[in-house]
């Protein structure tokens, strides 16, 4: 395949040693088992198309789709709406993780305080979130900060379960091991729990951003916004613009993907024991 | 003493030596239950200091818990326990887990494992770098400190485990079943370095095995328990010349030693 490298040159040249392209034949190859399933939705897509499984009202072809994108993205005509949405996901998040750590390590590290707060926290964290944005809207007028309360408010209760949860997990024996070297409690805290708690802080911080994306993007969609992804996708389903429709819900993929990837690349170098 | 003969480890002060034949660990009047049913009840025991003691007996008899009890892991229901007269806040202990891998912080680098109980003393930079190096040349310590806790083998794990508890010099060493989680070769291998430290500081160690060729081989006394609710059901002495090796597991001193233990602690099984 003239695509991959020439390894066997590089290898007589000594440019690589044979462990490495051990990894790298390793990786292509898992790159190309990554790829089947993207590649075979295209393929049922194209045939979907082709063969008319579906109107082409309702089906673009991946081509011209992908094309719509890349002009839509080329011209500047979604980036101010993906900005809009990017920067309310990020604000709700922002508030959410700043408001919502404290009080997850003070629930998670007093057991009394958890008791009496646990129903609630699990009631509304079972609530829809779209079920509050009339009560939002009411508090907060229609601007662009009822929006991101609504999404601040459900990532806010994502992150104080999740941290609260991983403070009260906390390995015992590494408490233990604190205390009996003479700790005091709030060394403790401060050298054992907060470290403790991080793996699930971080889970509850993805999950956060996901929740706050969704929330803002549906917000966009039904409470009056003048931009934003969510925004671009209902309008183009109006006016029956099904390739900007599925380009536009293209890129708010991207944009819940992206933010995922960079969250877990984060976790991984900062929180470099978990699961070992 | 010179510079040049003083030896790694910090030696046995004559005064020490003298003051090892004492009473160290006072417990007196202690009880615990745990959900009613009573673990130890009006219990006493001395331990001498500058002695190696192994605690041996019945499945879930509570040797670990009556060593955390003494460590101040586990709170006591009533009773006193006494270091040398002081309370253990004014006393140094050192523990040693025997799940290596819950007991290190996987934060940190096996070195700053070492040193955070130092840090908690408020050792100052230079101590604390000082005292791992004596530390590492009195264990002979081969592999990487500067790694995780998790990229390390169990073994080197254990024995990081064992510096992080001596590094404040301890007056009295705490282990649970420090080798449980071992391979044979590592178990022989800590164990040896164990009598060494032991040798070389004269700290007061107190161990609990499962194993009892173990609990013999390292100890001065073996402490013999009863099923619940628990008493001391002997204290066997063990007096072979240290340093012990595999030679002196085929001693006759040995091999009574050891029987005498299996049949104390087998009519404490029947009973
Ligand atoms: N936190 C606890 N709550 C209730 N019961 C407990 C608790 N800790 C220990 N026990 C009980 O107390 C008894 C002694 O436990 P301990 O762990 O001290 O025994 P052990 O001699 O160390 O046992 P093993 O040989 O299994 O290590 C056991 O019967 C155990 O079930
Ligand atoms: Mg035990």
């Amino acid at each position: 395949m003239k695509l991959l490298p020439d390894y066997r040159r590089w290898l007589r040249a000594g440019i690589v040693s044979p462990e490495q392209t051990a990894g790298a034949t390793a990786g292509f190859s898992r790159l190309r088992t990554v790829l089947i399933g993207p590649l075979a939705l295209v393929a049922v897509w194209w045939l979907a198309f082709d063969a008319q499984w579906v109107s082409h009202k309702l089906l673009p072809s991946p081509w011209t789709t992908v094309q719509s994108l890349w002009e839509s993205v080329a011209s500047g005509a979604m980036t101010k709406d993906f900005l809009s949405t990017f920067n309310r996901t990020l604000s709700a998040f922002a508030i959410a993780a700043v408001a919502g750590i404290p009080v997850g390590i003070l629930f998670g590290s007093n057991q009394k305080i958890y008791r009496s707060i646990e129903f609630l926290v699990d009631f509304f964290r079972s609530t829809p979130a779209t079920a509050m944005f009339p009560l939002f809207l009411l508090i907060f007028g229609i601007g662009d900060f009822a929006k991101i309360a609504v999404a601040a408010f459900a990532a806010w209760l994502v992150v104080v379960f999740n941290v609260a949860y991983g403070v009260m997990n906390a390995r015992q024996t590494r408490i233990l091991a604190a205390r009996v070297m003479g700790a005091s409690s709030w060394r403790v805290f401060r050298d054992v729990m907060f470290f403790e708690s991080l793996p699930q802080t971080f889970i509850g911080l993805r999950m956060a951003v996901s929740v706050a994306l969704v929330v803002i993007i549906v917000a966009e969609m039904f409470i009056g916004s003048s931009d934003g992804l969510g925004r671009r996708i209902i309008d183009s389903q109006q006016v029956f613009d099904l390739q900007q429709m599925y380009a536009s819900i293209i890129a708010s993929g991207v944009m819940g993907y992206g933010v995922n990837l960079f969250f877990l690349a984060i976790e991984k170098w900062l929180v470099h024991w978990s699961g070992k | 003493m010179s510079a040049q003969t003083e030896p790694r480890l910090r030696p046995v002060p004559a005064e020490q030596a003298v003051h090892g034949r004492q009473t160290y660990i006072t417990v007196r009047g202690l009880s615990k239950q745990f959900a009613g049913s009573p673990l130890y009840a009006d219990f006493n025991l001395d331990i001498p200091q500058g002695k190696f003691t192994s605690i041996f007996g019945p499945n879930g008899c509570g040797k670990s818990t009556l060593i955390n009890m003494i460590a101040g892991l586990t709170p006591v229901d009533a009773g006193d326990i006494l270091f040398d007269g002081k309370t253990l806040k004014e006393t140094t202990i050192g523990y040693v887990f025997q799940n290596y891998r819950d007991a290190l912080l996987p934060w940190k680098r096996a070195l700053d494992n070492i040193k955070y109980p130092l840090e908690i003393a408020g050792k100052s930079k230079s101590e604390r770098t000082r005292r791992v190096e004596e530390l590492i040349a009195s264990f002979d310590i081969r592999f990487d400190l500067s790694r995780y806790p998790y990229e390390l083998s169990g073994g080197q794990q254990q024995l990081v485990s064992i510096m992080r508890a001596l590094a404040p010099h301890p007056e009295v060493l705490f282990l649970d079943e420090p080798f449980s989680a071992l391979d044979y070769e590592m178990t022989l291998f800590i164990r040896d370095k164990l009598q060494e430290i032991f040798r070389a500081t004269g700290v007061t160690m107190l161990l609990v095995s499962h194993d009892l060729e173990e609990a013999v081989y390292l100890a001065d006394r073996v402490l013999l328990l009863t099923k619940r609710p628990t008493q001391v059901a002997e204290t066997v002495h063990f007096h072979a010349p240290r340093p012990r090796d595999a030679d002196t597991l085929s001693t006759e001193d040995f091999i009574r030693t050891k029987a005498r233990c299996l049949e104390i602690f087998q009519r404490e099984v029947r009973r």
